[in-house]
């Protein structure tokens, strides 16, 4: 059988199957399996574990009901957070039959997934796999690394801190900032976008001292803390999560450290339970979730009963979302189709409506600024971790202030 | 000037708390001969127990009776694997101890989850144990507690700063030194004291004397992982108790050991020391050995030959230090600064 009477044959069939399906929905009914890949082992296994739980509590949710009407389903695959590994199980995952994947944290991961599509699209037509990135946020991955077969739901680096900077620009007593970091890209990120947005927005802001420390090797945050307090710092700048944020706080709280807290990661496992009553109206998160929007609220409400764990990672509604609003729109569940279907579309997210930009795959959102306080009155009140507090916002941003450009050239496939 | 005084304080309670768990790290050592891996898993063992005691009894109960539940795992442990394993060498007592941390860290994981637990110090712990105050007119001030808002805010004349001394660490600091005379008269006053001591040496000939030396083996390694308990106990709740903090730890106190001599517990002391106060007061200078040459008239630029190198700061490199004097005393001192052993 030559190419040719191959395609024949194919499109005569794709054509029958349409036909008795309806013409319409040839997708309808069918099983969507997401390859789930992150930690669940190591340092971020926690953050892994409770983002796995919010994907496959609303794989089940959307199967009831969605546009496309097909039912989705969470393969996960533990990739220790080391691209090596990623790589291995997308193998495994693929060979299992999965066309979608679905990674966040680390961008090493995020970036071998991308180079290892790249590869595998191009030598496998017919049988492309698409990657959708819930939360690694190196801006590079929709700038000069850009791929048609990556799509980012998380704001990257750059865009929060062009929202945090607005933000910051409007607080007249921030005098003196302190930027604390990890020593990776995320962190060296973080310092490179405030130094940039700060010296834009505010001028007259003092950078009184920066520090990258080792990732997820500090236990004792107390010599920096004494090294902020001795800067004269008013306002701390910090990309840390996990450990090294709780850990940071924890040790602020300890010598009385008086500054306020611009953070990143605030609402990741674990750190809300260190902020207590102390850190109460001192840190500040930048993120695409507004804990008091009623979608949003729903989700964390059905997850708590569920989990006695909280949902923080909005991206995978989104996720949901523009997956079968792409399907609908595409007729179909070919990664391919389902691409192309997803340039520029729009959908409803948790906190508002959000499009994906066709240039770069960079989804376009609300970003919000929030700040630990005692939960209140609904609709404020959430407690986070069970701590009688929660992230409220108090400043919300149209998608096009936290959107920033890019160099992104892309190369698309030639459409079936 | 307050701040440095602060910072000195910060490395010796740092350092105090390696010394917990160093000690008995080092007792094991010098009396079985083997490194035992599982230690920092003790350590850990001892936070989370804590943790759940101090749920149903309150802490200080909590305080008292975890090192010794972990003492008691720890007596078990040695009677029942370590002593199996012992005639076959040593290398199979460091596997079935470096074993035994894996197991510790997966049931940890299942029984507490793999998020950190809110275990925090009690009220009274909470607080500053003192504030420093510099005043640019009377030079520095001590006062006990938390020093009222009023005391720091300065004038135009006088400038004022305030800092204070969190008093969970002030706890660190005193329980170990407690420890220390306590482990000290024990080991040099008193009879079982003294057995060790002859055991460390002359097990043989304490043997012919009538003493159960096997015993005496338990004994120790039981107390070490009770020290290491009670270390776990303070460690978790002033900074955190979560599945990875033995791993964390556990390569710094094997640097301690190492760096102090191994064996000596009057090097464990001095290497916990060193460590703790080499851990945080590099942190404070943020100068590169770029400056450095700058300083001395030399012309350094980016194009300087190893100027990536150069540019490093003190403060960037800080983390690698303990591990670089660990290098330096393998090559130029292999026995550790008060070590014995000519091997």
């Amino acid at each position: 059988m030559n190419r040719y009477t191959r395609t024949i044959l194919a499109a005569s069939m794709a054509t029958g199957m349409a036909l008795s399906a309806g013409m319409a929905h040839a997708q309808k009914g069918e099983t969507i399996k997401i390859a789930w890949i992150d930690a669940l082992t190591g340092l971020t296994a926690a953050t892994g574990k409770n983002q796995l739980q919010g994907f496959q509590f609303l794989a089940e949710q959307f199967s009831k009901s969605n546009s496309a009407g097909v039912k989705f389903e969470i393969m996960p695959f533990d990739n220790k957070l080391s691209p090596q590994e990623t790589v291995s199980v997308l193998q495994a995952a693929i060979d299992k039959g999965v066309r979608y994947v679905a990674q966040g944290t680390g961008s090493g991961p995020a970036a071998a997934i991308i180079d290892f599509l790249a590869r595998y699209n191009e030598r496998n037509p017919g049988k492309e796999v698409l990657f959708l990135n819930y939360a690694a946020v190196d801006p590079a991955l929709t700038n000069e690394r850009c791929n048609f077969w990556h799509f980012r739901l998380d704001a990257d680096t750059s865009m929060k801190m062009e929202a945090l900077s607005t933000f910051m620009q409007g607080q007249k007593d921030i005098k003196k900032v302190y930027l604390i970091n990890q020593n990776y890209s995320h962190g060296q990120q973080v310092v490179k976008y405030a130094k940039e947005n700060l010296a834009r927005k505010r001028p007259d802001i003092q950078i009184v001292g920066e520090d990258l420390t080792p990732l997820a090797q500090t236990r004792d945050f107390a010599p920096y803390i004494a090294k902020i307090k001795a800067s004269g710092a008013d306002t701390v700048v910090t990309g840390n999560w996990s450990s090294d944020l709780t850990l940071l706080i924890k040790a602020a709280n300890d010598a009385g450290l008086d500054a306020n807290f611009y953070t990143y990661y605030a609402s990741v496992s674990g750190t809300p339970t260190a902020l207590g009553p102390n850190a109460a109206g001192r840190v500040y998160q930048v993120g695409i979730m507004s804990y008091e929007s009623p979608e949003a609220r729903k989700i964390m409400d059905a997850y708590k009963a569920k989990f006695n764990d909280d949902f923080y990672t909005a991206q995978i509604f989104s996720a949901y979302q523009l997956l079968s609003a792409a399907m609908t729109k595409a007729k179909s569940t070919d990664p391919l189709k389902v691409a192309f279907a997803l340039e520029g579309l729009e959908a409803k997210g948790l906190s508002g409506e959000v499009q994906m930009r066709k240039t770069d795959h960079q989804l376009q959102q609300h970003v919000f600024i929030s700040r630990w306080e005692k939960a209140g009155a609904k609709p404020n009140d959430y407690s986070v971790e069970n701590t009688g507090y929660n992230f409220r916002t108090i400043r919300t941003f149209e998608p096009y202030v936290a959107s920033t450009p890019t160099s992104c050239q892309m190369k698309r496939p030639n459409p079936r | 000037m307050d701040q440095v005084l602060i910072n000195i304080l910060n490395g010796i309670s740092a350092g105090l708390l390696l010394f917990m768990l160093s000690s008995g790290l080092t007792l094991i050592f010098s009396m079985m001969g083997v490194l035992n891996f599982a230690h920092t898993s003790f350590y850990m063992v001892g936070a989370y127990l804590a943790y759940s005691m101090s749920q149903a009894v309150g802490f200080w109960p909590a305080f008292l009776v975890a090192p010794l539940v972990v003492g008691v795992m720890g007596a078990v442990f040695e009677r029942y694997a370590l002593r199996k394993v012992h005639k076959f060498g040593h290398v199979p007592e460091l596997l079935v101890t470096f074993g035994l941390s894996y197991v510790v860290l997966e049931v940890v994981k299942l029984v507490w989850g793999l998020s950190n637990v809110p275990f925090s110090p009690p009220e009274v712990l909470q607080g500053s144990a003192f504030t420093v105050m510099q005043s640019s007119e009377t030079g520095l001030g001590l006062m006990l507690g938390a020093a009222p808002k009023a005391l720091c805010v300065g004038n135009d004349t006088v400038k004022l700063a305030c800092s204070t001394f969190p008093a969970a660490r002030f706890f660190i600091m005193a329980v170990a030194v407690v420890m220390l005379l306590f482990l000290w008269l024990l080991l040099t006053r008193t009879r079982i004291g003294l057995v060790i001591q002859a055991a460390l040496t002359h097990p043989e000939m304490v043997e012919a004397l009538g003493h159960n030396v096997p015993r005496v083996l338990m004994l120790v390694f039981g107390s070490g992982c009770a020290l290491a308990g009670l270390a776990g106990v303070i460690g978790g709740m002033t900074f955190i108790t979560e599945p990875s903090m033995a791993a964390i730890v556990g390569s710094i106190v094997f640097v301690v050991v190492v760096v102090g001599g191994m064996g000596s517990l009057a090097g464990a002391f001095v290497g916990s020391l060193v460590i703790g106060l080499l851990q945080t007061l590099p942190l404070t200078v943020d100068h590169s050995l770029a400056d450095a040459a700058r300083s001395l008239g030399w012309a350094v630029t980016p194009q300087t030959f190893g100027y990536p190198f150069l540019k490093i700061t003190l403060s960037q490199a800080a983390p690698i230090l303990p591990y670089l004097l660990l290098v330096l005393i393998l090559i130029f001192r292999p026995k550790g600064l008060l070590g014995t052993r000519e091997d």
